[in-house]
């Protein structure tokens, strides 16, 4: 059995739609923080495939990959740091709650 | 004739009312009393002057070699130009009439001024507050009422004619805490505004067809030969009537537009003579001080409607039917006057009403005056009475200003049998009431009969119309008379002092008037002043039957007023009790007050403002505000849609680009 | 640039502006405000004599001291400044009730802001007058509407919020009418083949609207205008917003704002577009004729002082688009006059409201009474007000009101006579019956307000005007007998303007 691109791309997909899912349902800053890395790993996850079987003699897609988990990396510490600080303010991280700055 | 008499006689009121009026509450009492009163002398002796020139002096401007009198314009300036022809401009406008006016104005004016110096304080000879302003004001009075008379032009007359409208409001309002005369004054300003309206749509309509507010224009023919100089005749009316019945539109609502201008004209005259149905002010007017009433309500301002309707008199001719009208009001007006000054207890309101019904006769004698009829006869009756009533009405409410002010009251009630008290004003004061009443050989006689002639002339019934009118004057004349001076002895009431005659500066105009009124009759008016300017020899057209008859007819009166009055007797309260009815309607001047409240207040006030007031703020505003509101609440309606919650915009965004996904491929399909 | 004489009365403003910015006392302001309106006043005198001595020596350029820099090329926008009779007679009073008002508010609170914004608002006011190009005339009309806004809003009194935002945004949805209307004026400025002008005598001068773009444009650029002359229905910001503003901007509102609209539609929308002018007349006709009376009847029922004069301003300045659209010499010279005369007695009324009101501290006129007895002054001023208002000879109103008068009615009988309807002529005998309304509502007041008892026995301690209360309102009540004494001076003023080609542009 040869293992192609979909075998990859299916999983991708199934982790982004949960990605999707969470973080369209959760009210939890952490788990939408959670799901959006979901997403972000599937879309790594595609772009190393789609690299490696479409443009087996480049490596763009890799280095993207690598620089989207960097940049994932600062992205949650940045999150995790507003949302510390927010659950010290309101404490509370409900999303729905969060809604003293509106208007 | 020189400018410089004409200029001061109108420049020195001016100048006095706003010289005392800015420097008057910085200077004593006397010394602005003694001021405003010796410019009215000058005037006065300015006045007389310019009058006897133009009467006597015989120049050829004045006169022609047919003893015709002719209009002199002395100066005629600018104003406001509107368009080519029609221009407002302020002139001087000597002809037997306006002469006579500045005659009538400055003697009753002279003499208000020099009785209100003794008037105007009280028992101490305390001066009364305002009396500063009260010269200033009388000072534009005069101003007005002489710029008015000399008036070249009828917009110059409406200026003045507005002019003295404010000083009259300023007068009667002159003590203006007490909250009658502030509403007495605000409903002479307002009723004769109402008139004037009419005024003023009879000058824009006749004006528009005549193409001139010049009297001169309308009126007369200039002369040949010489500058500002006309001749009264009816060719030129006759070419005003031409222009009005050639132009495009000469008849309105089934009248000609000539005679509508004339009769909104006369409305004005109506408002400010106090006709019936416009008379509702006169009476509340007697909250000014009395001489006040004597200059302004009595003598002066109420007939400058009477003067109005003479001026514009060959205009009237070319249209009967508003002289029929005229002599409809005034009829009217006359008997009505009459009936309710017979019940009055306020002495002034007796003779407020005694002047809107010798008006009235006034109004008649113009409005039955024609020219195939004694030559116009009642015109030159109308000015003669305007003259002999000035003078005997001016001295009876200046004789009441010195019972009222003796007394302290204005009702009879508090007065009678005063003969022996204030001889002087007894005497003056019968006097004043035999000329009203038509005894010969006082003033009122020969001009009263003047007015019963050429209503003969016009028909018998105004004739028996007008001698009933005359017959009640004499009556409640003298019954006003014997009230104040007869009936019982009077009674001082604890405390005060018994009433005496007041210092010379009030007996002296009363004097000079009873004078005047003893012997005004026998001045030779119609030498003076007839509608055409031809000497009238009036002696001519004396017709003895009427005069004999008016004469009984007044002997009558008063021989019953002193069965009734002379002394304390329970005839009039049966004569009351036979007719309450009729008492009742003529004490409460058949309601006309009551009647206008409601129209004011009921309808205008609450069916008309009120609504409209709310019609804006509920409506208008309201609408304007409805769109504010809506905005904020669509604004309102769609903020969720805004709501910063990043899963919603998923959610919107994911349905979206399914949507769209859905679209799309339904269209490839 | 600076040869020109009329820029002035925009560097003059702006210098005060600048003067106000960098004072730090209140006396340093004042002197500045008073020293700048007192240098406009003198500019505007000096001007309306060289401008009578320039149409005695026989210039009959429809407009004169005509001059015009470019400002921004691919539109052809310019600042073009021109001035005619009526310009210079809208200077003058708008410089006079600037000194007034400065007067009239001496002891603001925030004095430096205050005379920022106001200064700011009158440099609008001025540049819109000295405009002959409808872009800069926009520009300025805006700079004057916008600083109500913080007058209002800031120094007002009751529901002051309210009214200054009520009074923006309905002054703003004018505007944006008006907007409309002058870019169409614009784009179809000039016939093919020349280069669109924003330039007013050039526009008159090509008169290449076309009609079915007349009757388009001509009711935007009326109604923009209109609505800041209070024409019915457009109205109510009046009576909301004076009642909330602070004296000097009552009298800056009422006295000069109002006035550019009756100006504007004058100058834009008539003058530009004639044939429209006399097709649609009827429309606006019907408005300003029913506000003449209507703001008269409304005024009759009002207690508080402001509302009644607001409505009492709604009347005149009816009369003024009224006359204006009777496309005739002597209605339009009655227009402009009657702009002067209410122009200035207005400001003296609400000068004296606002004094009144500063010692009382209410305006309900059922919550006064006898104040003839307290403050003798400020009465007799009020009572000279109200003749000038009620149309007394020898005051402004009377000379303004009947040359309105005489002229409607001549447009309306030549219209009657003609065949062609007697709208204008019912709507004359209509607008004649002001008079008589507005005696009411005047006497009403100074019956209640000023003569009878007094009605509240605290308001005895009342000290009269001060000394520059005094100055404020005598110099008004000068201006105003002025005009009503020497009326033909101004109205000879106003008809230079009416030099022959403007005849021909109206088709009069």
């Amino acid at each position: 059995m040869e293992i192609t691109a979909v075998y990859y791309l299916i999983p991708a997909l199934i982790m982004f739609c949960c990605g999707v899912y969470g973080f369209i349902t959760r009210k939890n800053m952490i788990a939408m923080l959670i799901s959006l890395e979901l997403m972000l790993n599937a879309v790594d996850i595609n772009f190393v495939v789609f690299n490696r079987f479409l443009y087996p003699e480049q490596m763009e897609g890799m280095f993207f990959t690598l620089f989207a988990i960097a940049i994932a990396a600062a992205e949650t510490a940045l999150a995790i740091a507003i949302i510390i600080n927010i659950f010290r303010a309101a404490k509370n991280i409900d999303v729905r709650s969060l809604n003293e700055m509106k208007f | 004739m020189e400018m410089t008499i004409p200029v001061l006689i109108l420049a020195i009121p001016l100048f006095m009312f706003l010289f005392l009026g800015l420097l008057g509450m910085k200077m004593s009492h006397k010394l602005a009393g003694t001021l405003g009163t010796l410019g009215m002398g000058t005037i006065l002796v300015l006045s007389y002057y310019t009058a006897f020139q133009y009467f006597f002096s015989g120049a050829p401007e004045f006169i022609n070699a047919a003893g015709e009198r002719l209009q002199y314009l002395v100066f005629d300036q600018t104003w406001l130009q509107f368009t080519e022809k029609l221009v407002i401009k302020v002139g001087f406008f000597l002809d037997p009439i306006s002469a006579m006016m500045l005659v009538v104005i400055t003697t009753i004016s002279f003499m208000v001024h020099l009785y209100s110096m003794g008037y105007m304080r009280d028992h101490h000879g305390v001066y009364e507050h305002g009396f500063q302003r009260f010269y200033a004001f009388l000072s534009l009075f005069s101003f007005s009422m002489l710029g008015l008379v000399v008036a070249p032009n009828i917009f110059q007359t409406y200026i003045f004619w507005e002019l003295v409208g404010a000083s009259s409001y300023l007068l009667i309002g002159f003590y203006y805490t007490k909250p009658s005369a502030v509403s007495a004054s605000k409903k002479a300003f307002i009723v004769t505004r109402f008139a004037d309206l009419g005024f003023l749509i009879g000058i824009l309509v006749l004006s528009y067809y005549g193409g001139t507010f010049n009297f001169a224009e309308l009126t007369s023919a200039p002369v040949e030969g010489l500058a500002g100089v006309s001749q009264v005749s009816l060719g030129t009316a006759e070419g005003i009537k031409a222009m009005f019945t050639n132009s495009a539109a000469p008849v309105f609502m089934g009248a000609s537009v000539l005679t509508w201008a004339l009769v909104l004209i006369f409305m004005g005259c109506m408002g400010k003579s106090a006709m019936m149905p416009l008379h509702i002010w006169l009476p509340d007017a007697m909250e000014g001080p009395t001489p006040v009433s004597a200059l302004i309500h009595a003598a002066t301002m109420v007939v400058a409607g009477v003067y109005l309707v003479a001026r514009l008199f060959p205009l009237y001719l070319m249209e009967t039917a508003a002289l029929d009208i005229i002599t409809v009001v005034g009829a009217l007006t006359a008997f009505y006057a009459a009936m309710v000054a017979c019940v009055q207890v306020d002495i002034k309101r007796v003779l407020a009403f005694s002047t809107i019904s010798q008006i009235a006769f006034m109004m008649v004698s113009l409005g039955v005056a024609r020219p195939e009829f004694h030559e116009g006869l009642g015109y030159m009756a109308s000015m003669f009475h305007l003259f002999t009533h000035a003078m005997f009405k001016a001295l009876l409410f200046l004789g009441a200003g010195a019972l009222i002010h003796a007394i302290g009251s204005n009702d009879y009630t508090a007065m009678h049998g005063l003969r022996k008290y204030m001889p002087i004003t007894h005497w003056t004061f019968l006097i004043g009431c035999l000329a009203i009443a038509g005894i010969i050989p006082f003033s009122g006689f020969f001009s009263k009969d003047e007015i019963l002639s050429s209503c003969l002339g016009y028909s018998w019934v105004a004739y028996l119309w007008m001698s009933l009118v005359a017959g009640m004057t004499a009556f409640y004349m003298f019954r006003l008379y014997y009230l104040i001076f007869w009936w019982k002895e009077h009674e001082t009431p604890e405390g005060h002092h018994a009433p005496h005659d007041q210092p010379w500066t009030m007996s002296l105009p009363l004097i000079f008037l009873a004078a005047v009124s003893c012997v005004a009759g026998f001045i030779p008016f119609g030498e003076l002043v007839s509608w055409n300017g031809h000497p009238y020899d009036f002696m001519a057209h004396f017709d003895w039957s009427v005069a004999a008859v008016s004469l009984c007819v007044a002997v009558a009166a008063i021989v019953l007023a002193t069965v009734m009055y002379r002394k304390e007797n329970p005839l009039p309260s049966k004569m009351r009790n036979a007719l309450p009815a009729l008492w009742t309607w003529c004490y409460h001047r058949f309601y006309w007050d009551e009647l206008y409240m409601f129209i004011t207040h009921s309808i205008i006030f609450r069916s008309v403002c009120r609504p409209l007031a709310w019609f804006d703020r509920h409506i208008i505003d309201g609408t304007m505000d409805a769109f504010a509101t809506v905005t904020n609440k669509v604004s309102e309606a769609i903020k969720p849609l805004q709501s910063g919650q990043i899963q919603m915009y998923v959610w919107y965004y994911l349905i979206g680009a399914l949507a769209l996904g859905v679209v799309t491929i339904l269209c490839l399909l | 640039m600076f040869s020109n004489i009329l820029i002035y009365f925009v560097i003059i403003p702006l210098l005060m502006l600048a003067g106000t910015g960098l004072c730090r006392g209140v006396r340093g302001i004042r002197a500045v405000a008073v020293t700048g309106s007192i240098a406009l006043i003198a500019l505007s005198v000096y001007l309306l004599v060289d401008y009578i001595g320039l149409r005695a020596a026989g210039d009959s350029a429809p407009m004169l001291y005509t001059d015009s820099w470019m400002w921004f090329e691919p539109l052809n926008i310019h600042l073009a400044v021109g001035v005619d009779g009526i310009s210079i007679a809208m200077l003058l009073l708008s410089s006079i009730i600037l000194f007034t008002g400065s007067f009239a508010s001496w002891n603001i609170p925030q004095p430096k802001e205050f005379f920022l914004w106001l200064i700011l608002l009158s440099t609008g006011v001025f540049g819109f007058f000295i405009s002959i190009d409808l872009f800069t005339m926009f520009m300025f009309y805006e700079v004057a509407l916008i600083p109500m806004y913080l007058l209002i809003g800031v120094w007002g009194s009751g529901r002051k919020n309210y009214s200054a935002m009520k009074l923006t945004l309905m002054l703003m949805g004018g505007s944006a009418f008006l907007m409309l209307g002058l870019i169409g004026i614009y784009y179809h400025s000039a016939p093919a083949g020349h280069e669109l002008t924003w330039n007013l005598l050039e526009i008159a001068a090509y008169d290449a609207v076309p009609h079915g773009w007349q009757s388009f444009l001509f009711p935007m650029t009326f109604v923009g205008f209109g609505v800041l002359g209070a024409m019915f229905p457009f109205h109510t910001w009046s009576p909301d917003g004076h009642a909330s503003a602070p004296t000097a901007v009552s009298m800056l509102h009422a006295g000069v704002l109002m006035k550019l609209g009756g100006y504007g539609c004058f100058r834009v929308a008539i003058y530009l577009m004639p044939w429209a002018a006399q097709e649609l007349a009827w429309i606006f006709l019907i408005l300003t004729g029913t506000s003449v009376v209507y703001g008269a009847f409304c005024a009759c029922v009002k207690t508080d002082l402001k509302y009644i004069n607001a409505y009492s301003s709604v009347s005149h300045c009816g009369l003024v688009l009224f006359a204006i659209l009777m496309l005739n010499t002597t209605a339009m010279t009655g227009a402009i006059m009657q702009m002067l005369s209410h122009g200035l007695m207005t400001a003296l009324f609400f000068a004296l409201i606002g004094m009144i009101y500063g010692r009382t501290h209410t305006r309900e006129i059922t919550q006064m009474g006898g104040m003839m007895q307290i403050l003798p002054y400020l009465s007799v001023c009020y009572v000279i007000a109200g003749f000038a208002s009620l149309g007394l000879p020898g005051l402004s109103g009377f000379v303004a009101e009947m040359t309105i008068f005489v002229g409607s009615f001549q447009a309306g009988m030549a219209d009657y006579l003609g065949g062609e309807g007697s709208l204008r002529l019912v709507f004359t005998i209509i607008a004649c019956c002001s008079i008589v309304i507005t005696a009411v509502y005047i006497l009403r007041v100074v019956g209640k307000l000023l003569l009878g008892p007094v009605y509240d026995d605290h308001h005895r301690s009342l000290t009269d005007a001060t000394w520059w209360e005094r100055l404020s309102t005598a110099t008004l009540i000068i201006a105003v007998a002025a005009i009503g004494c020497f009326p033909n001076f101004f109205s000879n003023l106003i008809k230079t303007t009416f030099t022959p080609e403007i005849f021909t542009v109206l088709g009069m």
